[in-house]
C-alpha cells in the first residue's frame, strides 16, 4: 500500500469515528454501547458484551490498542517482559507453509464458561452478569491458579508496588488482573479504550456490542461473516470473536 | 468565703481548661469540600468502613456506580491540594483518612490499590469517549 493511501485511510478512520458515518457498506468497524444504564441499575444478563477484530484489518506495528489500554487502565511496565502486567498483547500468526503473516489482539476472551472461575478458590475470579469476566482484588489472594487455568494467557500477577493508579482502575501488589472489557467505560456508556483507540489512530479493526441483542451491529456481522475463536474447541464460549482469522 | 470562692476558682478553672485542650489534642482533620458530607457526621464517622464495604461489592460484582459511598468520590471532597497546586494524598500524614486513622492506630489498606488523589484527566477523557458515542447513536 502506498504512503499516500497510508494516510488516507487514516484520515477516513478518523473520520468515521468523528461523524460515526459508515466507512463503506456493510463494513462499519466501530461499536458504541448503546444501551447506558443508570448508576443505580445492576447489570443483568439480557446483554452480553462482547468484541469482534477483523484480523485483515489489523496490521502489523500498529499498538493503538495496547498503549490505549495502558494508558487508560494506568499499567506501566518495569522492563521485564517475564512480569509485567499485560492486558492486551498484539500476537503475530504465521504459517510455514505459505507465508501468510496475520497481527492482531488478543486479551481476556470473557468466556462465557470462564476456566479462571472454575479454579478460583476465593471467589474473587468472576464473571458479571453481563458477561464480564472480572477479578475482585478485596478477595484475590493472589494464588495464581486462574493465570495457569487461563487457555489464552490473559492475565497478570502484580508483583510490585503500584502507585499512581487511576481512580477507576484500582490495582495493588499481590492480586491478580486482567482486561476488564474497559468496565468503568462499559458502564458509563462508552466502549473500551482498545476499540476507540483502534478507531481512531488504528485501522477501525474492533467491534464492541452486544452479543445477546440480535440487531446490535455485533451479532450482525457474526450472523453476515464467517468468524471464529480462539480455541473454540475448548468449549470456554469466549465473547471475543474474530473475523479472518 | 471569698477565700473558699477563690480557693474553688484557682483549682477548677484551670482543670477545665486542661480537659479542653486535651480535646483539641484529638485529631486535626481538613475540612471537605461543600458543607456537609453524605451522610450526618456522626454516622459517618462511625459506620463509614461499612458503607464503603457495601459499595464495594455492590460496584464490583453487580456494576452499581452511585456516587454517595464511592470511594472515589470520598477522595474527590476530601483530599486537600498543596500551596502549589497539586493533589495531596488523601492518605499522606495529616490528611483525611491518615489523621484519624493514626490516631486510632487503624491501618487501611484502601490505598494499595486505589488511587489516593482525584483525577480530574479521566473524567475528560471519558465524557470525550461518551460525546464521540452520542454522537454515533445519533447519527444511526
Amino acid at each position: 500500500m502506498s504512503e499516500f493511501d497510508w494516510k488516507r485511510r487514516h484520515f477516513m478512520s478518523a473520520a468515521a469515528a468523528a461523524a460515526g458515518v459508515v466507512l463503506a457498506p456493510g463494513v462499519t468497524l466501530y461499536g458504541i454501547a448503546a444501551k447506558a444504564r443508570e448508576a443505580d441499575v445492576p447489570v443483568t444478563s439480557e446483554t452480553r458484551w462482547g468484541l469482534l477484530i477483523d484480523v485483515n484489518r489489523c496490521s502489523d506495528g500498529c499498538d493503538a490498542c495496547v498503549s490505549a489500554c495502558n494508558e487508560e487502565n494506568g499499567i506501566e511496565g518495569h522492563g521485564r517482559p517475564a512480569t509485567d502486567a499485560q492486558w492486551i498483547r498484539k500476537v503475530q500468526l504465521r504459517d510455514p507453509r505459505t507465508g501468510i503473516e496475520k497481527h492482531f489482539p488478543v486479551m481476556c476472551q470473557h468466556c462465557a464458561e470462564p476456566p479462571c472461575v472454575d479454579v478460583c478458590p476465593t471467589g474473587a475470579s468472576f464473571k458479571r452478569a453481563d458477561g464480564i469476566v472480572l477479578v475482585d482484588k478485596h478477595i484475590c489472594i493472589g494464588c495464581r491458579y486462574c493465570m495457569m487455568a487461563c487457555p489464552y494467557k490473559a492475565r497478570s500477577f502484580i508483583h510490585e508496588n503500584v502507585s499512581e493508579q487511576r481512580p477507576y482502575a484500582p490495582r495493588g501488589k499481590g492480586t491478580v488482573e486482567s482486561c476488564t472489557m474497559c468496565v468503568h467505560r462499559v458502564d458509563a456508556g462508552a466502549v473500551p479504550a482498545c476499540v476507540e483507540a483502534c478507531g481512531e489512530r488504528g485501522n477501525g479493526a474492533m467491534l464492541f456490542g452486544d452479543l445477546n441483542d440480535p440487531d446490535s451491529e455485533i451479532s450482525q456481522r457474526i450472523a453476515t461473516y464467517a468468524t471464529r475463536r480462539i480455541r473454540a474447541d475448548l468449549g470456554v464460549d469466549p465473547g471475543v470473536w474474530y473475523q479472518n482469522l | 468565703m471569698r477565700a473558699l470562692v477563690l480557693l474553688f476558682v484557682l483549682l477548677v478553672v484551670p482543670a477545665a481548661a486542661g480537659a479542653q485542650e486535651g480535646r483539641a489534642s484529638g485529631p486535626v482533620i481538613p475540612k471537605g469540600k461543600g458543607t456537609q458530607c453524605v451522610a450526618e457526621t456522626d454516622y459517618m464517622r462511625r459506620f463509614h468502613m461499612i458503607e464503603l464495604t457495601h459499595q464495594r461489592d455492590e460496584t464490583v460484582h453487580r456494576g452499581i456506580r452511585t456516587e454517595r459511598y464511592s470511594l472515589k468520590e470520598c477522595v474527590e471532597c476530601h483530599a486537600s491540594v498543596g500551596t502549589d497546586g497539586t493533589p495531596i494524598s488523601i492518605n499522606a500524614p495529616g490528611q483525611f483518612c491518615a489523621s484519624c486513622h493514626d490516631y486510632a492506630a487503624v491501618t487501611i489498606d484502601c490505598f494499595q490499590c486505589h488511587a489516593s488523589k482525584p483525577d480530574g484527566s479521566d473524567q475528560a477523557g471519558l465524557a470525550r469517549s461518551l460525546a464521540v458515542a452520542a454522537g454515533m447513536e445519533t447519527v444511526r
